[in-house]
């Protein structure tokens, strides 16, 4: 009996201590990656950065071109891949839950949540860039686009099966159409998951830089036409940091600790704005 | 002892309102309900008591054709309200629901406003001016006894509500539409004794101006407000009386022991 317990309090010591081992381990990298970031890139980073274009070696520059090319990308691809990923995981919450059919589509939305992006890269560059005889932002945006669509689909309908039936029936049971109790009643209860789902989607196209090689490629200068060749931050980075200069290579982790700040920022800012919901409400 | 409510009793020549012949409801494979055949008089209450898994909460979820969201669900046999069949392929589903509200277990308020979430089913199927949607959403409230209790905070989450206020919203909400029938699917179960006495007295005053049919646990509840009682085994109508006398002196077996508490 007591060598039992003590046999069992053993085991759990050394549970604790092995997660505590990994979460560490998971920890120090993460602290790493940020220090070096902020390290380099923080020298570099003020104001002047956003309102100058990237400069050529030896001058001095900012990030403008690039950034306003990735947020215009970004934004253009969340504009094509949430709503087709927000209504086929409602299709697959609401309408197919349970068939055969839902669980095929649900497998191969789960192999193109893994696919390299390199691949959607090249899709895109083979469909879009061939045929229309150039490089643009809108082929970037597309390819952006579709590697956002499984992950919202995944997450929506994650959000969406959380959504209680009771809810769904009561709406029901007022004579609440279906299409109409999920847009007024099921989405209303989703509605902050949903939209978490698709600003982490928004974090991870972001940082995407093998899609872009194959579809806006980049862009020294200042443009926001979206029919053509388009600077972006992970071009940028990839192509200062790999530079001689070392002014270029600067700018690269300035670029680099901007993309993490912003991403940081928008789940910070997310947490913080549901939270105070929470309160008023 | 039981306290027995003091209605007249049924009496043959009432009106039907409901009717269901022949009714079969089936889980898949499974068979939830055997040759169902009952009678439900207009304005009355009619309470239906039985152990848990006796199809009394399946027999309710027929009338509203709620089952109808689950396609592995399905009826066999014919319900008619006011002498038409419901079960009938043409029959418009969501008519048929704006005439028959449905009250649940657990309290569901949706994510919007008290007022928002009482005129939720107004708003399906009348374009009412401003000020008479207001008029409507404040009389059913004032029926559901919730006014007094929310008229200061109407455009506050519903969510905000105790559980009690809550499950009186939701009986607002299905009286808003103005049905002809209210089914309450154990509707205090979830709820304390001054909130279940609160919602029982509401059931007191809204009998006679509509067809209420209410699933319970509790046989002391089906005693104080219910002038029909129907007592339900292994999905089948095992006796259907008056309250009092299926209560004083019922005439099977079976819905003696389970009264008594000697089964169930």
């Amino acid at each position: 009996m007591q060598w039992h317990y003590l046999k069992r309090r053993i085991v759990n010591f050394i549970g604790i201590a092995l997660t505590l081992i990994a979460t560490a381990f998971t920890l120090f990298w993460l602290v790493w990656i940020l220090t070096t970031l902020i390290g380099k890139g923080w020298q570099a980073l003020d104001f002047s950065m956003l309102v100058q274009d990237t400069p050529p070696p030896g001058e001095i520059g900012g990030l403008r071109n690039a950034l306003v090319g990735s947020i215009m990308m970004c934004l253009a691809g969340v504009a094509i891949g949430a709503p087709i990923g927000v209504l086929a995981a409602t299709w697959l919450a609401e309408y197919g839950r349970g068939t055969k059919l839902a669980a095929i589509i649900r497998f191969v939305n789960d192999v193109l949540l893994s696919a390299p992006s390199i691949i959607i890269g090249i899709f895109v560059y083979a469909l879009i860039v061939l045929k229309t005889g150039g490089f643009s932002g809108w082929a970037g945006a597309l390819a952006l686009g579709i590697i956002l669509i499984p992950v919202v689909v995944r997450t929506s309908e994650d959000m969406l099966l959380l959504v209680p039936d009771t809810l769904r029936e009561a709406a029901a049971a007022l004579g609440a159409q279906r299409w109409r109790l999920i847009v007024s009643v099921v989405y209303r209860a989703a509605m902050r998951g949903m939209i978490t789902g698709i600003l982490l989607g928004f974090a991870r196209i972001s940082g995407e830089t093998a899609p872009l090689l194959f579809t806006a490629l980049n862009n020294q200068f200042f443009s926001m036409d979206m029919s053509n060749v388009l600077a972006n931050l992970p071009m940028m980075i990839f192509q200062y940091a790999m530079s001689p200069y070392e002014s270029w290579q600067t700018l690269a982790w300035a670029g680099a600790l901007l993309i993490t700040l912003s991403i940081l920022a928008i789940n910070l800012s997310l947490r913080l704005f549901w939270r105070d919901a929470k309160k008023g409400h | 002892m039981l306290s027995i409510a003091t209605n007249p009793v049924v009496n043959t020549e009432e009106k039907i309102k409901l009717k269901t012949e022949g009714l079969n409801f089936y889980y898949g494979k499974y068979q939830a309900l055997h040759n169902i055949n009952l009678e439900l008089a207009e304005n009355r209450v009619t309470a239906f008591i039985g152990a848990s898994g006796c199809g009394k909460s399946t027999l309710l979820r027929t009338f509203n054709r709620i089952y109808n969201l689950y396609p592995e669900q399905r009826p066999e046999g014919k319900i008619f309200l006011d002498g038409r069949d419901i079960l009938d392929k043409k029959q418009d589903i969501n008519r048929l629901r704006a005439k028959i509200g449905m009250v649940f277990q657990k309290p569901t308020p949706f994510p919007m406003s008290i007022f928002d979430n009482v005129a939720y089913g107004v708003r399906l199927y009348e374009k009412l001016p401003r000020g008479k949607l207001e008029v409507r959403v404040e009389e059913a409230l004032q029926k559901a006894a919730l006014w007094d209790e929310v008229k200061d905070k109407l455009k506050q989450s519903g969510a905000q509500l105790s559980g009690g206020q809550q499950q009186r919203l939701c009986i607002a909400r299905a009286l808003a539409v103005e049905p002809e029938v209210l089914l309450l699917d154990e509707p205090t179960s979830a709820l304390d004794p001054i909130s279940t006495a609160r919602i029982e007295e509401l059931i007191d005053e809204l009998k006679g101006r509509l067809t209420i049919l209410i699933v319970t646990h509790n046989m002391q509840q089906a005693a104080r407000i219910s002038d029909t009682t129907v007592f339900m085994h292994q999905g089948r109508v095992v006796e259907k009386a008056a309250t009092e006398q299926l209560f004083t002196n019922p005439h099977h077996k079976q819905t003696e022991d389970y009264i008594t508490g000697r089964y169930g």
